[in-house]
């Protein structure tokens, strides 16, 4: 009589459906991704419970945090050609290399007078240095009111529509930098703004 | 996990004949599905699938052009707030000194409590729904962001009907705020 041999059953899974699944989730992962910009000023926003997302166009982003102010609007065309307004207040010219180089810097906190220099560098340098923040001191000194301004007039030329405002704050930041950058709205006549929060749970 | 070729080997019996072995079609994916995962969660990680949230706010217009178009609120449907320090908030509700402030902190039980309290007072008082409680939101310079955006948080769950954002104060209110610990 034979041995009854146990069978060893075998260790190979059939992987075909798992490697559909996880390719079928990768493509939808690449697709819809849109690379997180790394920020040039990092803020910890409140949360709050309103579930409205912010719009995607026509929209600048000030972002306060550490006693620091930073600039970015959305759009490349926006951008170049608030540079070039800001260019002419100033008396400052940019090449065109610079517009473009521009162009692609999502948000900012430097003051003008060092602004050909921070285009000068590249991206990951720009990531490092320590930026100061735009200065927004009332009086003639006050450069952020001169971007939101010319942020302004760029979009309505370009696009026809009122640039909205939202306001990024840390929520460590005191109540009067806050003030300040409403202030500076509100001085424009802009008495409508949002407040970018992270969500929360309403108990 | 290598799979094992078990089909082999037969053809070793001497005489018969030798037969081209057949390959096996089944590819070891484990590699490929490894790879497919890394990736995976490196896109998830870097993809912003939630956009921030956004809370519009208003701010009352700050040049008083038009003075007729100006609201008059009845003292006693106002409920002033004072944003201190360490998160409190001292609060009375009509004109200063008129009534006792009370001190409050963010949550469930503190000012939204309060709000929706107010609310049905100042409601049962007026007899019309529209009429309901007015809250003046008065931020120092001790608050700070965060104190700010959870008020206009608490007033939206409490459903208070109108509030507005003034940035000036009085130094009696900051008194009152010292007084009650919450300016330092």
């Amino acid at each position: 009589m034979p041995k009854v041999k146990i069978k060893r059953k075998s260790t190979v899974t059939d992987m075909t459906a798992m490697c559909d699944v996880a390719f079928l989730l990768l493509t939808f992962f690449i697709l819809t991704a849109t690379a997180r910009q790394p920020e040039a000023l990092k803020v910890d926003t409140p949360s709050s419970t309103v579930t409205m997302k912010q719009p995607d166009t026509d929209i600048s982003t000030l972002t306060v945090g550490q006693g620091k102010i930073f600039f970015g609007v959305v759009g490349q065309d926006v951008r170049m050609n608030t540079l070039e307004r800001i260019g002419e207040q100033y008396n400052i010219t940019f090449t065109p290399e610079e517009k473009k180089r521009f162009s692609v810097i999502e948000n900012f906190g430097v003051p003008i007078a060092n602004l050909k220099q921070f285009i000068a560098l590249d991206n990951t340098e720009r990531m490092k240095i320590n930026q100061p923040g735009i200065p927004a001191d009332s009086g003639a000194n006050n450069e952020l009111k001169q971007w939101i301004l010319q942020a302004r007039y760029a979009t309505k030329e370009l696009h026809n529509v009122d640039l909205r405002f939202s306001i990024k704050g840390d929520s460590k930041e005191k109540y009067p930098e806050i003030r300040k950058v409403i202030d500076i709205l509100q001085d424009q006549n802009i008495n409508k703004f949002s407040l970018i929060t992270s969500l929360e749970a309403k108990n | 996990m290598a799979e094992l070729d078990t089909s082999g080997g037969g053809n070793k019996k001497g005489g018969k004949k030798v037969r081209s072995k057949k390959m096996s079609t089944r590819v070891d994916l484990t590699a490929m599905v490894d790879l497919a995962f890394l990736l995976i969660t490196f896109f998830m990680l870097t993809t912003t699938l939630a956009k921030p949230q956004a809370m519009d706010m208003f701010m009352p217009d700050k040049n008083d052009k038009n003075p007729d178009q100006q609201l008059d609120v009845k003292a006693s449907r106002t409920m002033t707030l004072l944003l201190g320090s360490n998160n409190k908030i001292v609060w009375y509700m009509g004109v200063a000194g008129d009534n006792p402030p009370n001190v409050d902190n963010f949550g469930k039980d503190g000012i939204r409590k309060s709000f929706i309290e107010a609310n049905q007072k100042v409601v049962a008082t007026t007899g019309d729904p529209k009429k309901g409680l007015m809250v003046i939101i008065k931020p120092t310079d001790k608050s700070n962001y965060k104190n700010f955006v959870d008020i206009l948080d608490e007033l939206k769950i409490a459903e208070v009907p109108s509030y507005g954002i003034v940035p000036k104060i009085e130094p009696a209110e900051i008194n009152l705020l010292k007084d009650n610990g919450a300016y330092q």
